[in-house]
């Protein structure tokens, strides 16, 4: 066996029996490196004769290219085994839980997450969102909205009065939203497309009336305004928030001081199941209330009734959420308990949209 | 207003069904509330006891041996003392509802004895509160049939709701008027009564009232008719007035009750025997009383307007008579009273003695003043068919007659508010059907407003009148004109804001409460509230007295409500109003939150982390602060301009709160952990912390010319971390340090944060080291060691002059 041979062999050995790639590159540098067996086999070829050169340098130079594919593929193998063993000592247990998104823990109420809806729809309808206080004026809830002093209409509110005052006038908290119409009116011009939701106060209390509640108003006054604009408004909505292709509605004659002609309006649904079906079934319901905008309301916030006129329409948003979602009993609206907001709530992220949908 | 079918069609001539007469009502405006169409006493018979023996075991019952006209009489046990062979009476067979008694009964053994069904009271068939006896009635009663088309208790009642513009339909004559005008059937009308009078109506009346005061009695009408017999009324009016809930008296008393419901017209009557002297209408002289027919004595004022006489008080005008001059069976000569009242001295009288009678009821709403005398008549006719006696001649005081009120109606008004083309005559037939009076031909027409009608003031009411008659769901549906543009202004910033902070607090783990708006006056007085303005006059309950000064009572007691029920790490939050004051401007739009336990934004409860136990901390001041600010920045306040103080108001513990502001004047909000006196008083405890963000008081934002945002200079040069410790007193804010730092240079340091506060023994007492980090981000070329050893001595120099801290070697 030659030199090369031998010296081929005892390498291949080596590499062969390197175990990381400390030992590996240990091995290179002994055969490669700059004092490496194979370097200075090459060193040799300077003194050599052209012939030998030709011969014996073809032979250090193949062995040195096969020694450093060996080393090359060995190396490779080894980093192959070495990643593979830390991939094997850092395995977890993907089972353990993690925390949840803050995100997902948190919840809108569903009475801003219908606010929310409502408000959605009707800004598509070119509705803008008024409000007004909740401790107003006996002026402003009832005389302005034509309830006359002492009428029997004022008696149908259960009304939280607070002390009087010096002159013996007593604020109320508003039993409607219905003020928040005139303050607009005394600080708007016509057109006037306002939608009003806010909280309401009367002195009530079972599983479908609280102390405290919520509703929204919408106002529209203009020169062409008639009941059939009305009408077409309310189906609209209804459709959209309830999300159905159509609904039924009846309108019937009611009274409300501050309307006239006024009307109550009921919707078809099914109600024989546990949840109230809209655009369905054979029974009415009723759920809202509306009219013309009675000329005296619109003298008292300074609107010439022979040149202007419109609607006006409220419903509870504690009732439309209640039909849509179904909560049984409004009072657990105001309890706080953590369980009932993160069944009915929303998550923050849930925005209501048209585009990207009213509900999830 | 509820009403039989029969007494419906008394004055009304229809071929209607019940359902048609109902469906209807509802449409034109008269909403049908209940209809009870008495099915419920369908099963019960009459049956004649054809033997009745004691019971073997028991002495106040009998054996009875009842035959319900099939000639297989049923044996029936009985407690009755009326109960005896040969008696007529209503026979309810086993398994029969029994109203008065809210049971079904069956076959069942009564002290051994079999029981096969019941003899009944009129209590227990709810006609009467009689339970004396059962039924006895007359022996040629059919046996076998219905005893309910026998007794009348087949007669369908019908409640509407009658809406507070319609004393019209507070009688069931003006009902059958509307019903007639929409078509339903023809309106009847009864013959004037024609009786023969005698003699002139004594006492006299005055109407004793000042100039300005006599709107309060616009009209008295009296009859006093001599030698009735006041005995009961007859079985007709006695049934219909049992069918609506009213309990028959006797013939005068019943006769009145009758005419409040049959004509919408209350009347009284006086026993003429005891009243003495000559009768005033007045106003009551303060602290004069009366014994009213509740057998209530009343204090009276001048502000309620009387009937007196010698004696004093009599009546309450139009709200309830006195006991004193009341009529029983010994009343020989009787006085029936027709007369008018101010609407608004009715109700506030009524209202302030709590007084709520049928009579209230329609003069608060409006009687017809065209009817006081016709109603007197019928009255009178009524008495004479019933009792008998002479009438005297009407003495009328003080009416002065009906002038109708005329309104111009341009018949295009329907079309206007409506959006429906309904003929103009058509509009005319329906006016004229309910009573108007129409005259013209033109566009406008004149049309007189009848005298039944108060609650017709314009053109509006008219087509209203129109369109309920032709039917409102006739309306069609025309979309509402478009505004010509997208509607780019739906929202306002304030309402922006309240939606931006309810997203953000939700997005950091918290759940929305909505809590009321009223709570208990400590808690109240404890957050800085309680003024006299907010409190309410008539609280639903004790405990939700006074308007909320603070929206975290509600949230601290609602968080302790999930802890008492095993939901201790809870965090939850409220946006909505708080009062300062009763104006508008008084009333706060906050944004507030508490979190309890261990419901950090993280998340609540123990979590393991890296092999090892964490999370479960409790809650504390900088996770309020944490949230506060998130509200802030989510409303879009600069935060440059955000200053915080330490300490908030008492509420809050005072060495574990901040107070955040704007400049030295605006309060934006307050945050901290809580003083534990007040969480004692509130009854709440654990590890709680809380905030309020005031959304109204941030300022609007500037307007911009552009919202193209402001040029950005990206750096092309690496930025660089620099970690410094300074030695300072414990009680320097770590805030001043960063002030310090941040203000070296203010180009070049883009941020400065504290990554560590250490307290040790070997920092030397009450010394403390907060390790900052800056951040710095060369501009124009990378900085040279020189560079930065000027930059550190900067750094160095400011935050040992302004907090008198050393670096830390």
């Amino acid at each position: 066996m030659s030199d090369l041979e031998s010296l081929k062999s005892s390498l291949l050995d080596e590499i062969e029996n390197a175990s990381d790639e400390a030992a590996i590159e240990a091995v290179r540098v002994n055969a490669l490196g700059k004092k490496g067996s194979i370097s200075e086999l090459l060193k040799t070829l300077g003194k050599m004769t052209p012939e030998e050169r030709q011969t014996r340098g073809a032979a250090i130079n193949a062995l040195k290219n096969e020694i450093g594919d060996a080393i090359a593929a060995k190396k490779t193998v080894l980093k192959e085994a070495a990643i593979n063993a830390r991939l094997a000592a850092e395995t977890v247990d993907v089972s353990l839980p993690v925390r949840q998104s803050p995100a997902e823990i948190g919840r809108i109420h569903p009475i801003s997450q219908v606010t929310d809806e409502i408000t959605a729809i009707l800004a598509d309808m070119g509705f803008s969102i008024a409000e007004g206080p909740d401790i107003e004026t006996d002026y402003y809830n009832f005389t302005a909205l034509n309830f006359p002093e002492g009428h029997p209409a004022r008696e149908m509110h259960d009304t939280f009065f607070l002390p009087p005052d010096e002159n013996g006038e007593r604020k109320v908290l508003r039993t409607h939203t219905s003020p928040v119409q005139v303050r607009t009116m005394e600080a708007q011009k016509p057109p006037i497309r306002i939608a009003i939701p806010g909280k309401t106060y009367r002195q009530d209390s079972d599983a479908t009336h609280s102390p405290m509640f919520h509703q929204v108003e919408g106002l529209v006054i203009d020169k062409m305004i008639h009941v059939g604009h009305l009408r077409w408004a309310l189906e609209e909505f209804c459709k959209s928030f309830f999300e159905v292709d159509s609904v039924t509605m009846r309108f019937r004659p009611s009274y409300f001081p501050f309307t006239e002609p006024s009307f109550e309006v009921d919707i078809q649904c099914d109600r024989s199941g546990p949840i109230v079906k809209f655009g369905e079934g054979s029974d009415w319901m009723e759920i809202l209330g509306c009219g013309m905008v009675n000329p005296n309301v619109l003298r008292y916030g300074g609107i010439d009734p022979d040149e202007y006129q419109g609607f006006a329409w409220g419903m509870g948003i504690d009732r439309l959420a209640t039909l849509k979602y179904g909560m049984p009993d409004l009072r657990d609206y105001f309890n706080a308990d953590v369980r009932w907001m993160n069944h009915y709530g929303f998550r923050p992220l849930d925005m209501p949209t048209l585009f990207g949908g009213l509900s999830f | 207003m509820k009403f039989t079918l029969s007494w419906l069609k008394d004055h009304l001539d229809t071929d209607a069904t019940l359902d048609e007469i109902c469906e209807r009502l509802t449409a034109i405006g008269l909403e049908v509330e209940d209809v009870d169409d008495r099915a419920a006493y369908a099963p019960f018979v009459i049956a004649k006891i054809v033997s009745a023996v004691p019971h073997p075991e028991a002495d106040r019952l009998k054996v009875l041996s009842v035959d319900q006209g099939d000639g297989k009489p049923l044996q029936v046990i009985c407690g009755a003392p009326n109960a005896r062979a040969g008696l007529v009476g209503a026979f309810a067979p086993a398994n029969t509802y029994i109203p008065g008694l809210d049971i079904t009964i069956s076959v069942g053994k009564i002290r051994g004895q079999e029981s096969h069904g019941m003899m009944c009271s009129e209590k227990e068939l709810n006609i009467s509160d009689n339970h004396d006896g059962i039924i006895d009635l007359p022996e040629d009663a059919p046996i076998g049939t219905s005893f309910a088309a026998y007794a009348g208790l087949n007669d369908p009642v019908i409640e509407i709701n009658l809406t507070p513009n319609r004393p019209d339909c507070a009688g069931v004559y003006g009902i059958a008027r509307d019903l007639a005008a929409s078509g339903l059937g023809t309106l009847k009308t009864a013959a004037a009564p024609s009786f023969k009078e005698d003699g002139k109506t004594t006492p006299t009346v005055t109407l004793d009232f000042a100039e300005e005061d006599k709107y309060l009695c616009p009209g008295f009408a009296l009859r006093l008719v001599k030698g009735v017999k006041n005995g009961a009324s007859p079985v007709w009016m006695q049934k219909r007035l049992n069918a609506i809930g009213l309990r028959p008296i006797n013939a005068l008393v019943d006769m009145t009750n009758y005419l409040t419901f049959d004509q919408g017209r209350p009347l009284h009557v006086f026993d003429a025997a005891k009243v003495k002297g000559n009768l005033v209408v007045r106003r009551a002289k303060d602290g004069e009383t009366v014994l009213a027919l509740d057998e209530r004595e009343y204090k009276l004022n001048p502000s309620n307007v009387v009937i007196a006489d010698d004696n004093g008080v009599e009546s309450i005008g139009g709200i309830m008579g006195g006991e004193h001059s009341g009529c029983d069976e010994n009343t020989v000569d009787v006085l029936i009273e027709s007369a008018l009242w101010d609407l608004m001295n009715i109700a506030k009288s009524g209202r302030s003695h709590g007084i709520i009678t049928d009579a209230r009821y329609r003069f608060e709403r409006g009687v017809d003043p065209e009817y006081m005398v016709p109603g007197l008549n019928r009255a009178t006719e009524l008495v004479l068919d019933m009792c008998g006696g002479t009438p005297a001649e009407i003495s009328v005081t003080g009416y002065d007659g009906y002038t109708a009120k005329v309104i111009d109606f341009p018949v295009s008004e329907v079309k206007r508010l409506t959006g429906l083309d309904i003929p103009a005559s058509e509009s005319r037939t329906i006016l004229e059907r309910l009573g108007f009076d129409v005259e013209g031909s033109g566009d406008v027409l004149k049309v007189s407003v009848p005298s039944w009608r108060p609650d017709i003031e314009g053109k509006a009411d008219l087509v209203e009148e129109v369109l309920r008659i032709h039917g409102v769901d006739k309306v069609v549906a025309t979309p509402l004109p478009s505004m010509g543009a997208v509607n780019g202004k739906v929202l306002t910033t304030l309402q922006i804001r309240t939606r931006s902070a309810k997203r953000a607090l939700a997005a950091r783990g918290m759940m929305e409460a909505v809590t009321w708006s009223f709570i208990p006056a400590e808690q109240a007085a404890l957050f800085g509230g309680g003024a006299p303005e907010l409190k309410l006059e008539n609280p639903i309950a004790a405990d939700m007295s006074d308007m909320r000064p603070s929206l975290l009572p509600g949230l601290l007691t609602g968080a302790q409500r999930n802890a008492d029920r095993g939901y201790g790490d809870v965090a939850i939050f409220e946006v909505s109003g708080t009062y300062e004051g009763d104006t508008p401007d008084q009333q706060r739009r906050v944004a507030g939150g508490v979190r309890r336990g261990t419901a950090t934004l993280a998340g609540a409860g123990r979590m393991w982390s890296n092999g090892k136990t964490g999370g479960g901390q409790p809650v504390g001041v900088y996770d309020a602060k944490a949230d506060a600010l998130a509200v802030l920045e989510a409303c879009g306040m600069p935060m440059a301009n955000v200053q915080i103080e330490n300490g908030g108001p008492e509420w809050f513990h005072p060495g574990r709160s901040g107070t955040i502001k704007m400049g030295p004047k605006i309060v934006l909000g307050y945050f901290g952990e809580f003083h534990p006196k007040v969480l004692d008083a509130l009854d709440v405890s654990g590890a709680l912390c809380g905030f309020e963000v005031f959304i109204d008081a941030m300022p609007e934002p500037k307007k911009k010319a552009t919202r193209t945002k402001p040029v950005l200079a990206l750096s092309q040069f690496q930025a660089v971390k620099r970690d410094y410790a300074f030695v300072v007193d414990k009680t320097v804010e770590a805030g001043a340090v960063l002030r310090a730092a941040s203000s070296a240079d203010r180009k070049l340091i883009t941020n400065v944060n504290v990554f560590d506060i250490f307290e040790g023994a070997s920092l030397g007492e009450n010394k403390k080291s907060v390790a900052i980090e800056v951040m710095i981000q060369p501009m124009e070329k990378t900085l040279t060691d020189d560079d930065f050893e000027a930059l550190t001595g900067r750094i160095v120099a400011n935050v040992e002059k302004s907090t008198g801290g050393t670096l830390r070697g």
